[in-house]
Protein backbone atom coordinates (compact mmCIF):
# COMPACT_ATOMS: atom_id res chain seq x y z
CA UNK A 1 0.00 0.00 0.00
CA UNK A 2 2.37 2.71 0.94
CA UNK A 3 4.82 1.51 -2.05
CA UNK A 4 2.07 2.39 -4.07
CA UNK A 5 1.39 5.64 -2.36
CA UNK A 6 5.00 6.83 -2.44
CA UNK A 7 5.10 5.89 -6.36
CA UNK A 8 1.96 8.03 -7.05
CA UNK A 9 3.56 10.83 -5.00
CA UNK A 10 6.78 10.44 -7.43
CA UNK A 11 4.70 10.95 -10.61
CA UNK A 12 3.51 14.10 -9.13
CA UNK A 13 6.82 15.35 -8.63
CA UNK A 14 8.03 13.88 -11.89
CA UNK A 15 5.34 16.47 -13.88
CA UNK A 16 6.18 19.52 -11.80
CA UNK A 17 9.36 19.33 -12.88
CA UNK A 18 11.85 20.21 -9.73
CA UNK A 19 14.69 18.42 -8.54
CA UNK A 20 13.73 15.07 -7.01
CA UNK A 21 15.93 12.70 -4.60
CA UNK A 22 14.97 9.12 -6.09
CA UNK A 23 15.91 6.04 -4.37
CA UNK A 24 15.45 2.49 -4.30
CA UNK A 25 15.39 0.10 -0.99
CA UNK A 26 15.08 -3.35 -1.25
CA UNK A 27 13.31 -3.08 -4.45
CA UNK A 28 10.96 0.25 -3.08
CA UNK A 29 10.86 2.96 -4.41
CA UNK A 30 11.13 6.00 -2.07
CA UNK A 31 10.93 9.98 -3.09
CA UNK A 32 11.60 12.97 -1.37
CA UNK A 33 12.32 16.63 -2.58
CA UNK A 34 15.55 18.06 -2.81
CA UNK A 35 16.78 19.50 0.41
CA UNK A 36 15.47 16.58 2.61
CA UNK A 37 17.24 14.86 5.30
CA UNK A 38 17.50 11.97 3.24
CA UNK A 39 19.33 13.43 0.98
CA UNK A 40 22.03 14.79 2.39
CA UNK A 41 23.33 10.96 3.28
CA UNK A 42 26.28 10.44 1.67
CA UNK A 43 27.55 7.01 0.79
CA UNK A 44 30.30 5.08 -0.66
CA UNK A 45 29.88 5.79 -4.59
CA UNK A 46 28.63 9.06 -6.06
CA UNK A 47 28.52 10.09 -9.93
CA UNK A 48 26.95 13.01 -12.08
CA UNK A 49 24.97 12.11 -15.73
CA UNK A 50 25.10 14.64 -18.61
CA UNK A 51 22.56 13.48 -21.88
CA UNK A 52 21.78 14.51 -25.51
CA UNK A 53 24.49 17.73 -25.91
CA UNK A 54 23.69 17.64 -29.83
CA UNK A 55 27.07 19.84 -30.42
CA UNK A 56 26.28 21.44 -33.84
CA UNK A 57 22.27 21.92 -33.07
CA UNK A 58 21.56 25.62 -34.20
CA UNK A 59 17.56 26.16 -34.35
CA UNK A 60 14.60 27.30 -31.73
CA UNK A 61 14.30 27.10 -28.74
CA UNK A 62 18.35 26.71 -28.56
CA UNK A 63 21.11 28.23 -31.19
CA UNK A 64 23.82 28.27 -28.25
CA UNK A 65 24.14 24.77 -27.58
CA UNK A 66 27.58 24.87 -26.68
CA UNK A 67 26.13 27.30 -24.10
CA UNK A 68 23.93 25.30 -22.16
CA UNK A 69 26.83 22.33 -22.26
CA UNK A 70 28.96 24.64 -20.27
CA UNK A 71 26.46 25.67 -18.12
CA UNK A 72 25.91 21.98 -17.82
CA UNK A 73 29.16 21.04 -16.92
CA UNK A 74 29.32 23.82 -14.62
CA UNK A 75 26.81 22.60 -12.60
CA UNK A 76 27.94 19.01 -12.52
CA UNK A 77 31.68 20.59 -11.45
CA UNK A 78 29.46 22.66 -8.41
CA UNK A 79 27.38 19.98 -7.32
CA UNK A 80 30.02 16.84 -8.24
CA UNK A 81 31.58 16.63 -4.16
CA UNK A 82 33.45 13.89 -4.14
CA UNK A 83 31.83 12.18 -7.25
CA UNK A 84 33.47 9.41 -8.75
CA UNK A 85 32.98 9.88 -12.74
CA UNK A 86 30.72 11.36 -15.30
CA UNK A 87 28.29 9.48 -17.44
CA UNK A 88 27.43 11.17 -21.35
CA UNK A 89 23.85 8.59 -22.42
CA UNK A 90 25.00 9.70 -26.17
CA UNK A 91 23.60 12.66 -28.74
CA UNK A 92 27.50 13.82 -27.74
CA UNK A 93 27.03 15.80 -31.54
CA UNK A 94 24.49 16.36 -33.75
CA UNK A 95 25.69 15.16 -37.26
CA UNK A 96 28.78 13.41 -36.06
CA UNK A 97 31.08 15.62 -37.12
CA UNK A 98 34.99 15.47 -35.84
CA UNK A 99 34.41 19.46 -34.90
CA UNK A 100 31.10 18.75 -33.17
CA UNK A 101 32.97 15.67 -31.18
CA UNK A 102 36.09 18.40 -30.37
CA UNK A 103 33.95 21.14 -28.77
CA UNK A 104 31.93 18.64 -27.02
CA UNK A 105 34.74 16.95 -25.63
CA UNK A 106 36.98 19.87 -24.66
CA UNK A 107 33.77 21.74 -22.69
CA UNK A 108 32.80 18.09 -20.94
CA UNK A 109 36.43 18.12 -19.81
CA UNK A 110 35.88 21.70 -17.34
CA UNK A 111 33.82 18.66 -14.90
CA UNK A 112 37.08 17.68 -14.24
CA UNK A 113 35.92 14.25 -13.99
CA UNK A 114 36.42 10.95 -15.44
CA UNK A 115 33.80 10.45 -18.18
CA UNK A 116 32.02 7.56 -19.78
CA UNK A 117 30.25 7.95 -22.96
CA UNK A 118 27.55 5.53 -25.36
CA UNK A 119 26.86 6.62 -28.31
CA UNK A 120 23.68 8.58 -29.65
CA UNK A 121 22.17 7.30 -32.77
CA UNK A 122 23.38 11.14 -34.05
CA UNK A 123 26.73 9.95 -32.67
CA UNK A 124 27.61 7.20 -35.58
CA UNK A 125 26.05 8.88 -38.70
CA UNK A 126 29.45 8.20 -40.50
CA UNK A 127 31.73 5.49 -40.69
CA UNK A 128 29.68 3.00 -38.91
CA UNK A 129 30.50 4.85 -35.63
CA UNK A 130 34.52 4.58 -35.76
CA UNK A 131 35.11 7.92 -34.99
CA UNK A 132 32.70 8.10 -32.35
CA UNK A 133 34.20 4.88 -30.78
CA UNK A 134 37.80 5.56 -31.18
CA UNK A 135 37.77 8.99 -29.38
CA UNK A 136 34.80 8.23 -26.46
CA UNK A 137 34.89 4.60 -25.67
CA UNK A 138 38.92 3.88 -26.15
CA UNK A 139 38.97 -0.19 -26.64
CA UNK A 140 35.59 -0.80 -27.30
CA UNK A 141 35.38 -0.85 -30.90
CA UNK A 142 31.75 -1.49 -30.88
CA UNK A 143 31.37 1.00 -28.02
CA UNK A 144 29.73 -1.29 -25.55
CA UNK A 145 32.09 -1.98 -22.63
CA UNK A 146 31.54 -2.57 -18.67
CA UNK A 147 34.17 -1.54 -16.07
CA UNK A 148 33.69 -1.88 -11.96
CA UNK A 149 34.01 1.31 -9.58
CA UNK A 150 33.92 1.03 -6.17
CA UNK A 151 32.28 -2.31 -5.76
CA UNK A 152 29.22 -0.97 -8.54
CA UNK A 153 29.29 -2.71 -11.96
CA UNK A 154 29.40 -0.61 -14.65
CA UNK A 155 27.68 -1.33 -18.13
CA UNK A 156 27.47 0.89 -21.16
CA UNK A 157 25.35 -0.11 -24.12
CA UNK A 158 25.24 0.69 -27.68
CA UNK A 159 21.59 0.22 -28.92
CA UNK A 160 21.47 2.86 -31.53
CA UNK A 161 22.95 0.96 -34.71
CA UNK A 162 21.55 -1.90 -37.28
CA UNK A 163 18.10 -0.51 -36.42
CA UNK A 164 15.46 -2.40 -38.21
CA UNK A 165 12.56 -0.98 -40.18
CA UNK A 166 9.83 0.07 -38.28
CA UNK A 167 11.80 -1.30 -34.37
CA UNK A 168 13.21 -0.08 -31.80
CA UNK A 169 16.45 1.14 -30.31
CA UNK A 170 18.32 -2.58 -30.93
CA UNK A 171 21.58 -4.01 -28.90
CA UNK A 172 21.26 -6.91 -31.38
CA UNK A 173 22.39 -10.80 -30.62
CA UNK A 174 26.46 -10.56 -30.12
CA UNK A 175 25.84 -7.25 -27.79
CA UNK A 176 23.20 -9.59 -25.57
CA UNK A 177 25.62 -12.75 -25.34
CA UNK A 178 28.71 -10.65 -24.15
CA UNK A 179 26.38 -9.00 -22.17
CA UNK A 180 25.22 -12.07 -20.44
CA UNK A 181 28.43 -13.34 -20.65
CA UNK A 182 29.61 -9.97 -18.42
CA UNK A 183 27.37 -10.55 -15.49
CA UNK A 184 27.58 -14.72 -15.39
CA UNK A 185 29.54 -15.00 -11.90
CA UNK A 186 28.96 -12.11 -10.51
CA UNK A 187 27.13 -12.01 -7.31
CA UNK A 188 23.58 -10.76 -6.66
CA UNK A 189 24.72 -8.32 -4.20
CA UNK A 190 26.86 -6.13 -6.75
CA UNK A 191 24.71 -3.09 -7.67
CA UNK A 192 24.91 -2.76 -11.13
CA UNK A 193 24.63 -0.10 -13.52
CA UNK A 194 23.92 -0.59 -16.61
CA UNK A 195 23.58 3.09 -19.08
CA UNK A 196 22.57 3.43 -23.12
CA UNK A 197 21.30 6.04 -24.85
CA UNK A 198 17.64 4.87 -25.78
CA UNK A 199 15.14 3.61 -23.05
CA UNK A 200 15.59 0.30 -22.89
CA UNK A 201 11.89 -0.13 -21.21
CA UNK A 202 8.88 0.39 -23.54
CA UNK A 203 8.55 4.52 -23.12
CA UNK A 204 6.34 4.91 -26.04
CA UNK A 205 6.70 2.70 -29.32
CA UNK A 206 5.13 4.92 -31.25
CA UNK A 207 8.21 7.41 -31.48
CA UNK A 208 10.50 4.72 -31.42
CA UNK A 209 11.44 5.44 -27.29
CA UNK A 210 12.13 1.81 -26.84
CA UNK A 211 14.61 -0.98 -27.25
CA UNK A 212 13.22 -3.98 -29.36
CA UNK A 213 15.51 -6.52 -27.36
CA UNK A 214 16.03 -4.73 -24.36
CA UNK A 215 13.79 -6.95 -22.51
CA UNK A 216 16.56 -9.92 -23.38
CA UNK A 217 18.91 -8.39 -22.18
CA UNK A 218 16.62 -7.04 -18.29
CA UNK A 219 16.31 -10.71 -18.15
CA UNK A 220 20.12 -11.37 -17.51
CA UNK A 221 19.90 -8.64 -14.89
CA UNK A 222 16.78 -10.22 -13.09
CA UNK A 223 18.83 -12.20 -10.16
CA UNK A 224 20.72 -8.81 -8.90
CA UNK A 225 19.43 -7.18 -6.08
CA UNK A 226 20.26 -3.28 -6.88
CA UNK A 227 20.00 -2.46 -11.36
CA UNK A 228 20.05 1.13 -12.13
CA UNK A 229 19.41 1.74 -15.81
CA UNK A 230 19.99 5.11 -16.93
CA UNK A 231 19.23 6.48 -20.47
CA UNK A 232 18.72 9.65 -22.57
CA UNK A 233 17.08 10.29 -25.71
CA UNK A 234 13.74 11.76 -24.80
CA UNK A 235 15.03 14.65 -23.33
CA UNK A 236 12.90 14.47 -20.33
CA UNK A 237 12.77 12.80 -17.02
CA UNK A 238 11.19 9.82 -16.58
CA UNK A 239 11.10 7.51 -14.13
CA UNK A 240 9.92 3.65 -13.44
CA UNK A 241 10.31 0.95 -11.10
CA UNK A 242 9.89 -2.69 -11.78
CA UNK A 243 10.89 -5.25 -9.29
CA UNK A 244 14.91 -4.49 -7.68
CA UNK A 245 15.48 -2.81 -11.62
CA UNK A 246 15.00 1.57 -11.74
CA UNK A 247 14.84 2.81 -14.83
CA UNK A 248 15.52 6.64 -15.03
CA UNK A 249 15.82 8.99 -18.23
CA UNK A 250 17.90 12.24 -18.05
CA UNK A 251 17.47 15.75 -19.36
CA UNK A 252 19.03 17.19 -22.08
CA UNK A 253 21.33 19.72 -22.10
CA UNK A 254 20.41 21.04 -25.31
CA UNK A 255 16.55 21.40 -25.98
CA UNK A 256 13.47 19.85 -24.30
CA UNK A 257 11.50 17.10 -26.29
CA UNK A 258 7.27 16.91 -26.07
CA UNK A 259 5.93 14.37 -23.57
CA UNK A 260 4.91 10.98 -25.05
CA UNK A 261 2.39 11.37 -27.82
CA UNK A 262 1.70 15.09 -26.25
CA UNK A 263 3.03 16.72 -29.75
CA UNK A 264 3.00 15.67 -33.85
CA UNK A 265 6.37 14.48 -33.53
CA UNK A 266 8.85 13.59 -31.06
CA UNK A 267 10.89 16.60 -32.36
CA UNK A 268 12.34 19.60 -30.16
CA UNK A 269 9.68 22.01 -28.44
CA UNK A 270 10.70 25.29 -30.47
CA UNK A 271 8.65 27.77 -28.57
CA UNK A 272 10.04 27.57 -25.18
CA UNK A 273 10.09 31.07 -23.87
CA UNK A 274 14.29 32.12 -23.58
CA UNK A 275 13.53 32.88 -20.11
CA UNK A 276 11.96 28.85 -19.53
CA UNK A 277 14.59 26.99 -21.59
CA UNK A 278 17.02 26.55 -18.84
CA UNK A 279 14.17 24.79 -16.42
CA UNK A 280 13.89 22.14 -19.20
CA UNK A 281 17.54 21.17 -19.55
CA UNK A 282 19.77 19.92 -16.75
CA UNK A 283 21.81 16.97 -15.46
CA UNK A 284 21.72 14.24 -12.85
CA UNK A 285 23.55 13.51 -9.85
CA UNK A 286 23.28 9.45 -8.55
CA UNK A 287 24.36 8.41 -5.16
CA UNK A 288 25.00 5.11 -3.75
CA UNK A 289 23.76 5.88 -0.34
CA UNK A 290 25.89 2.87 2.20
CA UNK A 291 23.52 0.61 3.23
CA UNK A 292 20.03 0.60 3.17
CA UNK A 293 19.27 2.58 -0.07
CA UNK A 294 21.69 1.37 -2.71
CA UNK A 295 21.01 4.14 -4.85
CA UNK A 296 20.00 7.95 -5.79
CA UNK A 297 19.20 9.93 -8.28
CA UNK A 298 18.44 13.82 -7.99
CA UNK A 299 17.73 15.99 -11.37
CA UNK A 300 18.96 19.55 -11.64
CA UNK A 301 17.56 21.70 -13.88
CA UNK A 302 19.90 24.44 -14.88
CA UNK A 303 17.24 27.08 -13.73
CA UNK A 304 14.20 27.38 -12.06
CA UNK B 1 21.90 14.11 -98.17
CA UNK B 2 23.28 17.15 -96.45
CA UNK B 3 19.42 18.30 -95.79
CA UNK B 4 18.21 14.93 -94.64
CA UNK B 5 21.26 14.90 -91.61
CA UNK B 6 20.30 18.41 -90.90
CA UNK B 7 16.44 17.15 -90.26
CA UNK B 8 17.58 14.13 -88.69
CA UNK B 9 19.95 15.98 -86.31
CA UNK B 10 16.96 18.74 -85.32
CA UNK B 11 14.92 15.77 -84.22
CA UNK B 12 17.31 14.35 -82.39
CA UNK B 13 17.98 17.55 -80.80
CA UNK B 14 14.47 18.06 -79.87
CA UNK B 15 13.76 14.53 -79.09
CA UNK B 16 16.50 14.94 -76.12
CA UNK B 17 15.08 18.34 -75.05
CA UNK B 18 11.99 16.89 -74.70
CA UNK B 19 13.24 13.96 -72.61
CA UNK B 20 14.57 16.24 -70.35
CA UNK B 21 11.99 18.29 -69.45
CA UNK B 22 9.72 15.16 -69.51
CA UNK B 23 12.27 14.21 -66.63
CA UNK B 24 11.91 16.64 -64.55
CA UNK B 25 7.99 17.31 -64.26
CA UNK B 26 7.86 13.37 -64.06
CA UNK B 27 10.16 13.74 -60.52
CA UNK B 28 8.40 12.67 -57.57
CA UNK B 29 8.60 14.37 -54.50
CA UNK B 30 8.40 13.05 -51.15
CA UNK B 31 8.51 15.39 -47.62
CA UNK B 32 9.78 14.83 -44.22
CA UNK B 33 8.16 16.66 -42.19
CA UNK B 34 7.28 15.90 -38.33
CA UNK B 35 9.26 12.39 -38.36
CA UNK B 36 6.63 11.10 -40.88
CA UNK B 37 7.61 10.26 -45.04
CA UNK B 38 4.97 12.33 -47.52
CA UNK B 39 3.14 11.18 -49.09
CA UNK B 40 3.58 7.60 -47.23
CA UNK B 41 3.21 5.32 -50.66
CA UNK B 42 4.02 7.01 -53.84
CA UNK B 43 3.14 5.06 -57.28
CA UNK B 44 5.67 5.74 -59.89
CA UNK B 45 6.31 4.93 -63.43
CA UNK B 46 9.65 2.98 -63.96
CA UNK B 47 12.55 5.22 -64.35
CA UNK B 48 11.02 7.78 -62.05
CA UNK B 49 13.33 9.68 -60.13
CA UNK B 50 11.82 9.92 -56.66
CA UNK B 51 13.48 13.34 -54.30
CA UNK B 52 13.31 13.39 -50.77
CA UNK B 53 13.19 16.73 -48.82
CA UNK B 54 13.82 16.78 -44.88
CA UNK B 55 12.21 19.52 -43.71
CA UNK B 56 12.73 18.52 -39.50
CA UNK B 57 15.14 20.31 -37.29
CA UNK B 58 16.32 16.94 -36.95
CA UNK B 59 18.60 14.53 -39.44
CA UNK B 60 16.64 11.98 -40.95
CA UNK B 61 18.27 9.19 -43.54
CA UNK B 62 16.46 7.12 -46.13
CA UNK B 63 17.06 3.92 -46.17
CA UNK B 64 16.09 0.53 -48.73
CA UNK B 65 13.83 -1.53 -45.98
CA UNK B 66 15.64 -4.90 -48.39
CA UNK B 67 18.42 -7.07 -47.61
CA UNK B 68 20.96 -6.73 -49.14
CA UNK B 69 20.69 -2.44 -49.52
CA UNK B 70 19.79 -1.52 -52.40
CA UNK B 71 20.53 2.51 -51.49
CA UNK B 72 20.70 4.58 -48.37
CA UNK B 73 20.72 8.06 -48.26
CA UNK B 74 24.16 10.40 -46.38
CA UNK B 75 22.62 12.31 -43.25
CA UNK B 76 19.91 14.67 -44.45
CA UNK B 77 20.60 17.80 -42.01
CA UNK B 78 17.10 20.78 -42.64
CA UNK B 79 16.52 21.53 -46.53
CA UNK B 80 18.96 18.86 -47.55
CA UNK B 81 17.85 16.27 -50.33
CA UNK B 82 18.04 12.58 -51.07
CA UNK B 83 17.20 10.76 -54.99
CA UNK B 84 17.09 7.42 -56.32
CA UNK B 85 16.11 6.32 -59.26
CA UNK B 86 13.39 3.26 -59.43
CA UNK B 87 14.39 1.59 -62.18
CA UNK B 88 12.03 -1.65 -62.44
CA UNK B 89 8.58 -2.69 -61.20
CA UNK B 90 7.94 -3.48 -57.72
CA UNK B 91 7.19 -2.77 -54.37
CA UNK B 92 9.97 -0.77 -52.19
CA UNK B 93 10.06 -0.21 -48.79
CA UNK B 94 12.29 2.14 -46.93
CA UNK B 95 12.87 3.96 -43.71
CA UNK B 96 15.07 6.28 -41.23
CA UNK B 97 17.61 4.59 -39.82
CA UNK B 98 17.92 7.05 -37.33
CA UNK B 99 14.57 6.76 -36.37
CA UNK B 100 12.99 3.34 -37.93
CA UNK B 101 9.24 4.03 -36.50
CA UNK B 102 9.59 6.48 -39.86
CA UNK B 103 8.55 3.81 -42.65
CA UNK B 104 7.51 4.82 -46.45
CA UNK B 105 6.88 2.75 -49.59
CA UNK B 106 7.74 3.27 -53.57
CA UNK B 107 5.40 1.27 -56.35
CA UNK B 108 6.92 1.17 -59.39
CA UNK B 109 4.40 0.10 -62.09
Amino acid sequence: MEHETRRGALKCMLWAGTGILWTVSGGIPRSSLLGDAHAAESGDLSFMQISDSHIGFANPPNTDVGGTLKEAVAAVAAQKGRAALLIHTGDVSHLSRAAQFDTAEQIIAGAGLETHYVPGEHDVLEDDGKTFFERFTKGAQHGWYSFDQQGVHFIGLNNVQNLKAGGLGYLGAEQLEWLERDLKGRPASQPIVVFAHIPLWAVYDQWGWGTDDGAQALTYLKRFGSVTVLNGHIHQVMQKVEGTVAFHTARSTAFPQPAPGSAPSPGPIKDVPADKLRSLLGVASIRQVQGKAPLAIVDTPLSA
Amino acid sequence: MPMRRTLLAGLLLGAISLAGAAAQTDDAAVTIDNFTFTPAEITISAGTKVIWTNRDDIPHTVTDAANPKDYKSKPLDTGDTFSHVFDKAGTYKYFCSLHPHMQGTVVVR
